[in-house]
């Protein structure tokens, strides 16, 4: 246990940074290089305090308390500095808040706020990368980029892919693949992880462009369809569409891990095969109703109402059932169907028609 | 190994020593001492083979590290604890104090399950100022020296695996250093149970990542881990959690090369050398518009003056001192009034400069502060690792700055800005070289103010510099008419007859020099405002990117 | 999984085993990813240099099919030298006696005869597994998808109760199941012979539990497996189906017959999303919803019960499938009422009331956070590990099986071993995943992987087209050549209908688990074009 004051306030604890320190008590330190799910780095200058006896500010995400500490965290002297460095990375910054993807979201635009960072008392070359959509789901424009290096430490720290780091030096350092190729012709997997723990809007999503900000969608915690880990991510929703999948960073199960199908994989919701009226064999609907029906898309279906439908399959299944006995008819159930969807097929099974002629995929 | 054979092979090493031709050596940088010179360092620069084991011990090599072995490591740590030996790779914290914090935190925890080392020693040798090359020399002339001192440190701290890292531009360093530590294996100088005292230490050598930050030495850990260099905030200090997580100590070359002498001799006679507070000798390698470059050691507290004028044989061309670089790209330009400081890590440090590994450049009354300023603030910007904003931005900024006032386009906003930039960086940058960058300009606005408010306010350069910031102007009292300028100027622009007072046709002139550096008379002068031509030549340069 | 997927993190060291875990189960690869390079150790047996395989400091790269062998010769090695666990094979288990008599011959020389690993690699592997403890085992398909699958799995069982690693945080044998919800499926009973909650049909008791609930009774026969109905269908003696969000004419083996299977029944529905090579052979298709249109549970392979949440609703027409079951059921039943469920949550009410392991869970429970069965009462935490400090039988019993070869071994006319698995871009049958721009980008098409040994004798170029055959059918693959793959062996996933794997697989049935044998076909293969 180390006994501490921060701000002049006694505090207790059994360690940790100053930062961490900091935040269990209520005292807010702001950062952008710091991200929970990340080792500590130290790199952006955001969180610097005052600790008594240090000769210069030292960052609160990388300092471990002591016995006896002192620090202060908002002094005239704190917000000099913080503010210093926000106009430095607005010197090289495009102010792009318009049109940005991540306006809202913004972990730089909300400091600049904060900190009432209007203009940069520096004039002088800016970045000017092109936004660089060449690969699938991640749009990268690196001229929003702070080096913060949070995507790098995700493609390491949770990943163990190292697919992006840093390259050059100075003033040209950049977030990039070894080569500065596109992220397809590294061993990029397309987790899509990076975009997840990125502050600004330099790495965003491209299927996402323009679909809403972060107040005009609508949050929905659900489960991953695709594998049996069984990842929690938000949907986005916007205008009964979803337009985009963040990760659940409270999730005891991927801890805002995804992989490429659970983050990018819900275009499929929306694609215009989706079966969206019930199909009836063209004979069976004409052997029922005597009439030739509406056609549909497919070939040998005409489109059925529900009504006409679910009647065809209760009869189907029980002129099978009359004919030659319940154990004639047999149902698949689903594993890409929910519990109570499975719980229902086989009580049909079992208790609707008396037999137990149910399976699924599960050995698939 | 025991010190018996040791003993043996001294004799017979002296005598083959003795009776071999030296001057057949290759010639290094390192002329022969001159008056004012102390070597312990370069002792054996020149004097040995340095390819040859033999000669090393010849002269009292591996002689410490017996003596050392025979100590209890805390032995060891006081012993040059008392010397005052404080660490020459640039911060000059103590030695003795680095490897004391080492040896508690691999106390402090459990001893490596796997077998893994318990701690490392590591010898940073990357020495990347720009025209230093101390370390250099000690490596390629003396690698024994560094390797016992090593092996020293490391029975001292308890670290059994040590690694020494190596400018990637030393090849003739890296071909001795791999010549002599096999050498020292084979003798039982590395390796296990070394002279039977039941210590294992072993050294590996590592290349340099051509990168002038990666001598930091966090980002210098993070090099030899495989990764990009790149410094990381303290604490958790090396000596707690460095080399894959374990305590590590890193010392420069020069550092550990001065330990095997003071195990040998003592610490009195190490801690005679020097002023109160900086112990020893120092290396530096003098260069600029002095008589004499080169490299030369030196007792601690020794004035600037002594160097240049004593050793260094004074100014060239009999021009006016103006003020003396240390430290290297992140050290301070001290003007005339520092002469007579001594040199020693606190008074540097109080003048606005540093020790830094002991480059010293000299400039006279033809070197634009404000050009010098620019100059060390380009190399530092393009070394920036660019982690942090304030100095991959901030330097940035700098340098567009005074880009800008070595053009003639600077403002006094500009001035403001500076100041403004260089008190921030220096306290929010995260390492030595983002918080050091700022020197350079810190020394020289404060000393030659004047300077700069010339770029700005007249446009002009007074040292006659910045490209299309003056003019040439042959003053009429002083020209004799010995007629040497106008034989001189490429575009024949210089007119008048002999013996009489010659004149420049102003706006055909190029502002070359040539003529300025011909005169004998000094009759020829800096004057405010380009000539039309070097105005335009000096608009056709294009933007260097900083 | 026995175990939970946060415990990977303080395992100290992994068997990975029949399981391409960074590409069937990424963010579980990345958790071993993540825990190696932390210091834990890694075996991976794997026909296929995968990319654990190049963290592991052991690899074994073993013939498909020899996965029996394999485990009972590290057992083998393990008991010889008296590397286990002594204190919890005499407290926890029985049967150790047979187990070492039944290893006995499964020598590391035996067994890299039939698995063509050397004898000294199972050395290694065995004592690495002993010497860490906790040790975690991760298997997958690749090890249920034989014919002796369920041998396999009995197998692994044994190396892990002889090393004490069930019951313990950071072990555990640890199946990672390949669909989002097989495991909420078999939990729910939709397996021919168990009711929900993995009670049997055959016992009264279980079932006059159910009866009791459901106010009917039920049929005692266990029902048919999917490649049982298939060959029912095909004898003419199933008339009806029932198919719900699958799509058998992709993924089930030898698709011939399963094609002329489903053309035979009187009658076919087929509930899905999409209009799927299945829906196309159906006389009613319903359109079903997505997983982002309705309320329900999943539960994942660590046996956590987890919330799906309605976003939006199902395009068009389309309906909540439990509700279109219900409305079929309804008209089925006698007892119409008994089909009018308000939501999801009241069917989850139903089944966790006959249900042991699902007695405590509940929707409104699951609003704040999933829970991992068994979970018996409301106020239960779950479990997050099974068997701590006793087997839900009592004592652990070790079951040694012997190696039987595949099925069907490579021979003159059909030289290589195909064996079948997935990939990282798409799933399944890929008709959610073909539907995604971006995933076609990354992965266009089908390629057969192949050893550059085997290419060269074959005059095989990287992209050239082959024809790959099996006595059961043939399909057509672009080729790319790689060592990842052992000599003597192909690979393929099931992606791509167009290029329909299991018109050449097996479907020989592992006489217990009734798992068709995906993972060896003997096949040839010739070049058909550039
Ligand atoms: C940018 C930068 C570059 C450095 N380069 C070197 C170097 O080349 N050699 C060196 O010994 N120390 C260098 N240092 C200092 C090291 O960080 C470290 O303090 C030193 O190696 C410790 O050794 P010492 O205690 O013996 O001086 C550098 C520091 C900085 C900030
Ligand atoms: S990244 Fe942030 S600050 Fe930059 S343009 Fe986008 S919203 Fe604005
Ligand atoms: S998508 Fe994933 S693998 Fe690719 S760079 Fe981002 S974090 Fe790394
Ligand atoms: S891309 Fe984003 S996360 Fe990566 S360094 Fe830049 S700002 Fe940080
Ligand atoms: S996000 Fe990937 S790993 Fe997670 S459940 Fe979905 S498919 Fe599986
Ligand atoms: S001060 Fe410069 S060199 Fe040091 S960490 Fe920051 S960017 Fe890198
Ligand atoms: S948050 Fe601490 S330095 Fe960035």
């Amino acid at each position: 246990m180390a006994q501490l004051t921060i701000n002049g306030k006694k505090i207790q604890t059994p360690g940790g940074t100053i930062l961490a320190v900091a935040r269990e008590h209520g005292i807010r330190i702001p950062t952008l290089c710091h991200h929970p799910a990340l080792g500590p780095k130290g790199a952006c200058r955001l969180c610097l305090v005052e600790v008594k006896g240090s000769r210069v500010l030292q960052p609160a995400c990388t300092f471990p308390v002591s016995e006896g500490m002192e620090v202060q965290t908002d002094t005239p002297k704190i917000r000099t500095a913080r503010k210093f460095v926000l106009e430095l990375l607005l010197s090289d910054h495009p102010q792009d808040c318009m049109t940005c993807e991540m306006c809202g979201a913004c972990e730089l635009q909300d400091l600049m706020y904060e900190y009432g960072v209007k203009e940069t008392p520096f004039r002088g070359e800016r970045h000017a990368y092109p936004a660089d959509d060449r690969d699938p789901f991640i749009l990268r424009d690196m001229e929003k980029c702070i080096r913060c290096r949070r995507c790098i430490r995700a493609c390491d720290e949770l990943q163990s892919v190292n697919a992006i780091s840093m390259i050059n030096r100075g003033f040209r350092a950049k977030v990039a693949t070894s080569f500065d190729t596109p992220l397809q012709e590294s061993n990029c997997v397309f987790c899509g992880q990076c975009i997840s723990v990125c502050p600004t809007g330099a790495l965003t999503e491209i299927d996402s462009r323009g679909a809403g900000r972060t107040w005009q969608t609508q949050k929905v915690t659900t489960t991953c369809p695709y594998c049996g880990v069984g990842c929690n991510f938000d949907l986005h929703v916007r205008d009964g569409k979803v337009v985009k999948v963040t990760s659940r960073w409270d999730s005891p199960v991927n801890r805002g891990v995804l992989c490429v199908k659970g983050r990018f994989g819900w275009q499929f919701l929306h694609s215009p095969d989706r079966l969206t009226v019930p199909l009836m064999k063209a004979e069976l609907w004409k052997k029922r109703t005597g009439t030739d029906g509406t056609p549909s898309p497919y070939a040998g279906f005409v489109e059925a109402d529900w009504e006409a439908a679910l009647d065809a399959v209760s009869d189907g299944l029980a002129a099978a059932k009359a004919q030659a006995g319940p154990d004639a008819v047999a149902v698949l159930a689903s594993a890409k169907c929910t519990n109570e969807e499975n719980y229902l097929i086989q009580k049909l099974a079992r208790r609707e028609i008396g037999t137990n002629n149910v399976d699924h995929c599960a050995r698939l | 190994m025991t010190r018996e054979e040791l003993e043996r092979i001294r004799a017979e090493a002296k005598q083959a020593l003795e009776a071999r031709d030296m001057t057949t050596l290759p010639e290094g940088e390192l002329k022969p001492p001159r008056p004012g010179e102390v070597r312990v360092v370069l002792r054996n620069c020149g004097q040995i083979d340095p390819t040859r084991i033999e000669d090393y011990i010849a002269r009292d090599g591996y002689f410490a590290l017996a003596k050392a072995l025979g100590m209890s490591p805390e032995q060891v740590i006081d012993e040059v604890k008392r010397s005052g030996l404080r660490g020459r790779g640039g911060a000059g914290f103590p030695a003795a104090q680095k490897w004391l914090f080492a040896r508690q935190a691999v106390a402090a925890r459990p001893a490596p399950a796997d077998g893994s080392p318990p701690a490392y020693l590591i010898c940073n040798g990357d020495e990347g100022d720009p025209g230093a090359f101390m370390d250099r020399a000690v490596l390629e002339g003396d690698p024994h020296s560094v390797l016992e001192g090593m092996t020293i440190a490391a029975y001292a701290m308890g670290a059994t695996q040590g690694y020494l890292y190596v400018r990637a531009e030393y090849p003739v360093a890296v071909d001795h250093l791999q010549k002599a530590i096999p050498q020292a294996r084979k003798l039982g100088l590395l390796g296990k149970d070394i002279f039977g005292a039941g210590f294992d230490f072993d050294v590996d050598i590592r290349i340099g990542a051509g990168a002038f930050v990666c001598g930091e030495e966090t980002a210098l850990i993070d090099s030899i881990e495989g990764r990009r260099g790149e410094p990381r905030p303290r604490p958790p200090f090396p000596a707690v959690s460095g080399l894959w997580g374990k305590p590590t100590s890193v010392n420069n070359v020069e550092t550990l090369a001065n330990v095997p002498q003071i195990i040998l001799k003592g610490a009195e006679w190490f801690a005679a050398m020097g002023t109160e507070k900086s112990k020893g000798t120092k290396t530096f390698a003098i260069a600029g518009k002095v008589k004499n470059t080169g490299l030369i050691e030196v007792p601690m507290g020794i004035t600037m003056r002594e160097i240049i004028y004593d050793i260094g044989g004074g100014i060239l061309d009999k021009k006016k001192f103006k003020a003396a670089q240390t430290g290297g790209p992140l050290g301070g330009c001290l003007p005339e009034q520092y002469l007579d400081t001594p040199i020693d890590f606190e008074s540097l440090a109080a003048a606005g400069s540093l020790m830094g590994s002991g480059g010293l450049i000299v400039l006279d009354e033809n070197d634009c502060m404000v050009d010098v300023a620019r100059f060390f603030m380009d190399f530092t910007q393009d070394e920036s690792c660019g982690k942090c904003p304030p100095c991959s931005l901030g330097t940035k900024r700098l340098l567009e700055i005074l880009t800008r006032m070595t053009r003639a386009e600077g403002t006094p906003e500009d001035l403001l800005t500076l100041e403004y930039l260089t008190q921030n960086i220096a306290t929010t940058a995260l390492c030595a070289l983002g918080q050091g960058s700022v020197n350079p300009v810190v020394t020289t606005l404060r000393h030659f103010r004047d300077e700069y408010e010339a770029h700005i306010r007249d446009k002009f350069c007074p040292a006659g510099v910045c490209k299309g910031m003056f003019h040439y102007e042959i003053l009429a009292e002083c020209c004799t008419g010995c007629g040497v300028c106008r034989k001189k100027c490429p575009e024949g622009v210089i007119r008048g007859e002999k013996k009489a007072p010659h004149e420049i046709d102003q706006p055909n002139c190029i502002v070359c020099g040539d003529c300025y550096k011909a005169c004998k008379f000094a009759a020829i002068a800096i004057r405010p405002g380009p000539t039309e031509k070097s105005r335009r030549a000096a608009h056709k340069t294009e933007t260097p990117q900083g | 999984m026995t175990n939970s997927i946060a415990d990977l993190a303080k395992a100290e060291a992994f068997f990975v085993i029949g399981s391409n875990t960074t590409e069937q189960h990424p963010v579980i690869g990345a958790a071993v990813k993540r825990a190696v390079r932390a210091g834990a150790g890694l075996i991976v047996a794997d026909p296929r240099r995968i990319e654990l395989a190049r963290m592991a400091s052991v690899h074994l790269r073993q013939r498909p099919g020899s996965d029996i062998a394999l485990i009972n010769a590290l057992c083998n090695v393990i008991i010889a030298e008296d590397l286990y666990d002594t204190a919890f094979v005499a407290e926890r288990t029985e049967g150790f006696e047979q187990l070492k008599a039944a290893v006995e011959k499964y020598t590391p020389a035996f067994a890299a005869e039939i698995t063509g690993v050397p004898a000294e690699e199972i050395r290694k592997a065995a004592r690495r597994y002993a010497a860490a403890r906790p040790a975690a085992i991760l298997y997958s398909m690749g090890i249920t998808q034989h014919a002796s699958g369920n041998a396999a799995v009995m197998a692994i069982a044994n190396l892990a109760m002889l090393c004490g690693n069930l019951g313990v945080e950071g072990g555990g044998v640890n199946p990672l199941r390949g669909q989002n919800n097989v495991q909420g499926s078999c939990d729910m009973g939709a397996l021919p012979d168990v009711l929900p909650g993995y009670q049997k049909v055959a016992d009264p008791a279980a079932r006059a539990k159910v009866e009791k609930a459901w106010g009917a009774s039920i049929s005692d026969r266990p029902g048919l497996t999917v490649v049982e109905m298939m060959n029912a269908a095909h004898a003419g003696d199933l008339k009806a189906m029932y198919i719900l969000g699958e799509n058998p004419l992709v993924t089930d083996p030898d698709l011939r017959h399963v094609q002329e299977a489903l053309e035979k029944l009187d009658f076919l529905a087929v509930q899905d999303i999409f209009f799927t090579e299945t829906a196309a052979l159906a006389d009613v298709v319903l359109p079903g919803a997505a997983f982002a249109e309705k309320d329900g549970t999943f539960t994942n392979t660590e046996r956590r019960v987890q919330l799906v949440r309605k976003a939006i609703d199902p395009p068009g027409k389309a309906r909540p499938d439990w509700q279109i079951i219900a409305a079929i059921a309804r008209r089925l039943s006698a007892d119409k009422a008994l089909w009018d469920y308000p939501s999801p949550a009241a069917i989850l009410a139903e089944a966790a009331a006959i249900t042991p392991q699902y007695a405590g869970i509940s929707h409104s429970r699951l609003e704040r956070g999933g829970l991992q069965w068994p979970c018996p009462s409301p106020d239960h935490p779950g479990t997050r590990i099974l068997h701590v400090g006793k087997f839900s039988r009592g004592l652990g019993k070790f079951s040694a099986g012997a190696y039987i070869p595949p099925a069907e071994e490579p021979d003159a006319e059909y030289p290589l071993i195909l064996t079948t698995g997935r990939r990282l871009q798409h799933y399944h049958s890929g008709s959610m995943t073909h539907r995604v721009a971006g995933l076609n980008r990354l992965l266009a098409e089908e390629r057969m992987e192949i050893n550059p040994d085997d290419a060269d004798a074959l005059g095989l170029a990287d992209g050239d087209t082959a024809l790959i055959a099996s006595r059961r059918g043939r399909v057509q693959a672009r080729v790319q050549r790689t060592d990842r793959i052992k000599p003597g062996v192909v690979f393929m996933t099931f992606h791509f209908p167009e290029t329909a794997v299991n018109l050449l697989t097996v479907s020989a049935l592992d006489p217990v688990a009734k798992i068709p044998e995906f993972k060896v076909a003997a096949v040839k293969v010739t070049r058909l074009a550039p």
